[in-house]
């Protein structure tokens, strides 16, 4: 098995243009959970060691069941060193210390921005696929990707959509959410009323802007906080008691991957049934 | 001028304001409504979303701040009779945070989900607790010094219980939410929070109002009062319960706001003359009309910042109180 992979590599690389011939990585650690995800959808048998706690959490992780097979870090560059990896995978958000650091030891560590459209979905399958020496795996998961995204082309762009969460904060332009609402057709509220990134939209804006769906995730926490207040207020109840509130579940679209095509069909769908009411 | 007259003029004007200012409160937010339409949305039903608005979020915000600036100024009066003291009120003696601390125990492990009356009523035993606490500390005497530091020591241990708390809730948005609880806020509050805590503020305030003849016979001293009859444990009991039940009720919705129960009667107290029984009623309308603008001014400055209550109180406040003791170690001295 290891032996058809150092073969796999060889024939990779020469296949690359330029540059010494880069090893195939085996001892591969991911200490971000969208990079967990994709390690696991791209590398090669045997290839990936570990992936974070995240990865095994379903509020975050659309590949809950894969994770099982790997060995759980917490980001924490001690743990991760002792694993002796030849490759670590990390965000440019989490754990940026922990990385720093392992990279001071000589291990390679390869970061990962949090993405924002889906051609960075793309880009950063492809460079997984690169790093991993498994290009045609990260290609055919590109392809699937597409061919999904092709399903869902309907134009819903009359239908108004807001995704708002926790403590009123909504979802404007620039943002994965706002692609992925984009993707399904539909037309992002809080994008064309200016905002860019998050911000807060108070309830009182909400109503009066009357969004036909009201996008929230589905992510219960184990104890209450007032930061869900929100979704409680009798106002809201009224607002959405006709169906307007979809609930996509957060970890369709924490990271971009194909996993990401159940969110677009989750709003699409949603979007659908308004567009027959309405 | 008649001095009577006059207390009869300040509780008119400060009606008026009261008023005037629960109007402008009910006309101000982020959704750009006109007032004719917007008082005409509180009462019909045809615009639905504007009807929303007006009825399920601004009346109860309305109402809210009407309710627990009328609760803290009138608490703050009663303490400072009671306690003979003028730097007592709720925020200062550590009674706010108590409350805060009973009703974050309740709301973050779930338990006023299923039970919405622990709420108010685990504030009012926090409140409760610190109102007893700084009382055996003040003693006899009622020393200045030692009720100011009980309230510092409780207010500081309160502050951290309830930190504790809110950082090992599972809930990754609970530690956030501290400052709710230490500065007060009245967004999003709705018709729910006013049945839950209105019933405690009425009666904290019935209890409160109850003591002011034995206050007017306090401000000559612990042996005149009961000389004169009156009944010093009946006092301490509707003093202690009224301002645990009112504070308790008002933070366990509102969060801890303070200064307001300091300034109010200070301010009051040249117009209405030093006796309680007058000066209850105008500090409890003067803490709705400074609560009441304080809220309309959080909406107007930042709008999308949901600045904090406690904030714009104690901006006024903490220098008032500076000022406050300022004059009281010269006239010590």
């Amino acid at each position: 098995m290891k032996l058809a992979g150092w073969f796999c590599a060889i024939v990779l690389a020469g296949g690359a243009a330029a540059g010494p011939a880069a090893a195939q990585p085996s001892r591969v650690v991911s200490m971000n959970v969208c990079t967990d995800q994709m390690a696991m959808l791209v590398a090669g048998e045997g290839q990936l060691i570990s992936v974070t706690h995240l990865a095994t959490d379903p509020h975050t992780s659309a590949m809950v069941e894969e994770a099982q097979a790997f060995s759980v870090n917490h980001g924490l560059a001690e743990e991760i060193f002792l694993m002796k990896p030849d490759l670590v995978l990390a965000g440019t958000y989490t754990s940026r210390a922990s990385a720093d650091l392992l990279r001071s030891l000589g291990i390679r560590v390869e970061m990962f921005d949090p993405v924002d459209n889906f051609g960075e979905v793309r880009e950063q399958l492809l460079r997984i696929g690169e790093v991993l020496g498994r290009k045609d795996r990260a290609a055919a998961i590109v392809a699937e990707l597409d061919e999904g995204l092709r399903e869902y082309t309907t134009d819903m762009s009359g239908i108004t959509a807001l995704g708002w969460s926790s403590n009123s904060y909504a979802t404007g332009g620039g943002t994965f959410t706002d692609a992925v609402m984009k993707a399904a057709g539909l037309t992002n509220i809080a994008a064309r009323e200016g905002i860019q990134g998050g911000a807060r939209v108070p309830l009182e804006t909400l109503l009066a802007q009357k969004p036909d769906l009201i996008v929230t995730g589905s992510t219960s926490y184990e104890r209450p906080a007032m930061a869900q207040d929100n979704f409680a207020h009798p106002a809201f109840r009224a607002y959405v008691s006709d169906g307007k509130q979809v609930s996509v579940p957060d970890q369709y679209w924490v990271c971009g991957a194909p996993f990401t095509l159940e969110a677009v069909r989750i709003l699409q769908m949603a979007a659908k049934a308004r567009g027959a009411a309405n | 001028m008649n001095e009577a007259l006059r207390y009869k003029l300040v509780l008119a004007v400060l009606s008026i304001g009261v008023f005037a200012l629960f109007l402008v409160s009910l006309a101000t937010g982020p959704a750009a409504i006109g007032f004719a339409d917007s008082m005409r949305a509180l009462f019909s039903s045809d615009a639905y979303e504007i009807g929303l608005i007006m009825r399920e979020i601004r009346l109860p915000r309305a109402i809210l701040g009407l309710m627990v600036g009328a609760t803290l100024g009138l608490s703050g009066a009663v303490l400072q009779g009671y306690l003979r003291n003028p730097l007592a009120e709720p925020g200062l003696l550590g009674i706010s945070a108590s409350a805060s601390l009973g009703a974050v125990l309740t709301i973050y492990t779930g338990v006023s989900l299923a039970f919405p009356l622990a709420l108010p009523m685990a504030a009012l035993a926090g409140a409760g607790i610190a109102v007893l606490v700084v009382r055996a500390m003040a003693g006899g005497a009622g020393g200045t010094l030692s009720i100011i530091l009980a309230g510092i020591a409780l207010s500081a241990f309160a502050g951290a219980m309830t930190s504790l708390a809110l950082n090992l809730s599972p809930n990754p948005f609970a530690a956030m939410e501290i400052v709710f609880w230490m500065l007060g806020s009245l967004t999003d509050r709705s018709m729910v929070h006013v049945w839950l805590a209105a019933p405690f503020m009425l009666l904290g305030w019935v209890m409160l109002a109850l003591t002011a003849r034995a206050l007017d016979a306090l401000t000559l001293g612990v042996s005149a009062a009961s000389s004169l009859g009156v009944d010093l444990r009946r006092t301490q009991f509707l003093a202690v319960g009224g301002t645990a039940a009112s504070v308790g009720a008002a933070t366990a919705v509102a969060g801890a706001i303070g200064f307001i129960g300091l300034i109010v009667p200070h301010i009051l107290r040249p117009l209405v003359g030093s006796m309680p029984s007058r000066l209850l009623p105008a500090s409890a309308l003067g803490g709705a009309a400074m609560l009441l603008a304080a809220d309309i001014l959080v909406r107007l400055i930042a709008p999308e910042r949901d600045l904090k209550l406690g904030v714009l109180t104690a901006m006024v406040g903490a220098p008032f109180f500076l000022w406050l003791i300022w004059r009281s170690r010269r006239t010590m001295v």
